[in-house]
């Protein structure tokens, strides 16, 4: 079966590379779908998981912050501006953040940025609502 | 016994800046190795944005986004990465060879230069020769951010997108191993040529949202991305020419204090033989 080589790298390190079936990714518009040999596409992510297919019983799954998705017929590369491996993720800390974003566009300081303050209420809630998607299914606790 | 003394005090200095300097090594050596982590974590994300936009110079874009454009360059700019602090061996004064080597090439081709600074050794330097300076950042401590880069990338995208700069380079020191840093010159914009044959047919991206934000965003995340790469590598080479220098100037130390304790004992041994002779001699005389 026809692979695609996929990267995905974010400004720290570099997260994960390799052959796979199928990736996910979710760009501003909504989630795409990649297959071997998709034509050449350049995106921009927004707050989200991608999901990389290897094989029909593996999947890894990781939250990015957002970036850049590019796709060459046998190449995907996900530059991100940060990735998290999903089973990574804790969901305290994913809460405290929710609890902070909407403090934060409640209480409007005095160089409040509304789209910056919203921005990261939804990073934040997506972030949430992924690491208690794969909270049982990383097998933690 | 004067010169004996004075020897002895020289060597108690000379001995003083050793342990400075091995304090300094040390200190060196400890930030050399998150230095050269930080730059390693960070090679993958330049690689693979270097490898995008060599994809995007085969593309065809039906909207031309101003980074693309391709001029006759009148006027350039370089970005020159220097670090803050001193006691590093050849490492700046190699990089402002450079430098100074564009500027004597620009003057040739009749080419005006800007030049932006990061890291306050080069705009001591470049000052004193009186170029045009457009952007500083300084003081960046050990750990450098994008985010503090990002105001002086600012200034020189924008000279580019208006059309005022037709080329921007950046000087910097990359890190070879700990021994060897080498000063290198590289392209920002326009996008450097790159062969790969099979990408050489007519086609182009779908863009998602639009090809002029996608575009924006990753031609300038490509710039911060380089000069961001490029202060960190240069980060990791100062702080291995630091480590280097000062062992040089241990070793050097530990020489000199050698030599002078030869001298100091061969003062005192002939003080010693001159004063036995004297005895010798005035005992003769009795």
């Amino acid at each position: 079966m026809a692979t695609i080589h996929v990267d995905i790298v974010s400004a720290e390190r570099e997260i994960f590379a390799g052959e796979a079936q199928a990736v996910f990714a979710p760009l501003v518009l909504g989630e795409i779908g990649i297959l071997p040999r998709h034509t050449p596409l350049l995106g921009r992510l927004k707050p989200g998981e991608v999901r990389v297919q290897v094989s029909a019983d593996e999947q890894h799954q990781f939250y990015v912050t957002g970036g850049l998705l590019e796709v060459q017929p046998n190449i995907v590369t996900v530059l991100a501006d940060t990735a998290v491996r999903a089973r990574d993720l804790d969901e305290a800390l994913a809460q405290a953040a929710v609890t902070r974003a909407e403090e934060a566009l409640v209480d409007r300081g005095d160089n409040f940025d509304h789209a910056r303050a919203q921005a990261a209420l939804v990073e934040a809630m997506e972030r949430l609502r992924i690491a208690r998607k794969y909270r049982t299914a990383g097998g933690h606790r | 016994m004067a010169a004996g003394k004075e020897i002895r005090n020289q060597i108690r200095s000379v001995r003083n800046t050793q342990k400075i300097t091995r304090a300094m090594e040390m200190v060196a050596a400890s930030k050399m190795r998150r230095a050269q982590e930080r730059m390693r974590a960070a090679r993958p994300y330049a690689m693979k944005m270097r490898a995008v936009i060599g994809h995007l110079r085969y593309a065809h874009p039906e909207y031309r986004h101003p980074f693309l454009a391709v001029r006759p360059v009148r006027r350039a700019a370089v970005l020159v990465i220097t670090s803050d602090r001193g006691l590093c061996g050849a490492l700046n004064a190699s990089v402002l060879r450079a430098a100074l080597l564009e500027i004597e090439t620009a003057a040739r081709d009749g080419i005006e230069l800007d030049f932006c600074t990061i890291g306050t050794k080069g705009l001591g330097f470049l000052k004193r020769l009186g170029v045009r300076i457009v952007a500083h950042v300084g003081h960046l401590g050990d750990v450098p951010h994008a985010h503090d880069l990002a105001g002086a990338v600012k200034v020189l995208l924008d000279g580019y997108r208006t059309g005022t700069l037709d080329r921007i380079d950046i000087v910097y020191n990359r890190f070879v191993n700990t021994m060897t840093q080498k000063p290198v010159v590289e392209r920002l914009l326009p996008l450097p040529e790159v062969e790969d044959p099979s990408l050489k047919h007519l086609w182009d991206y779908l863009y998602e949202p639009e090809a002029r934000d996608v575009l924006e965003q990753l031609l300038s995340r490509y710039v911060e991305t380089l000069v961001y790469h490029g202060v960190v590598e240069n980060g990791a080479s100062e702080q291995s020419a630091r480590m280097v220098a000062m062992r040089a100037a241990s070793d050097n130390a530990g020489k000199l204090i050698g030599d002078l304790r030869l001298r100091y004992n061969k003062a005192r041994q002939a003080a010693i033989t001159q004063e036995i002779s004297e005895i010798v001699g005035g005992a003769a005389a009795v």
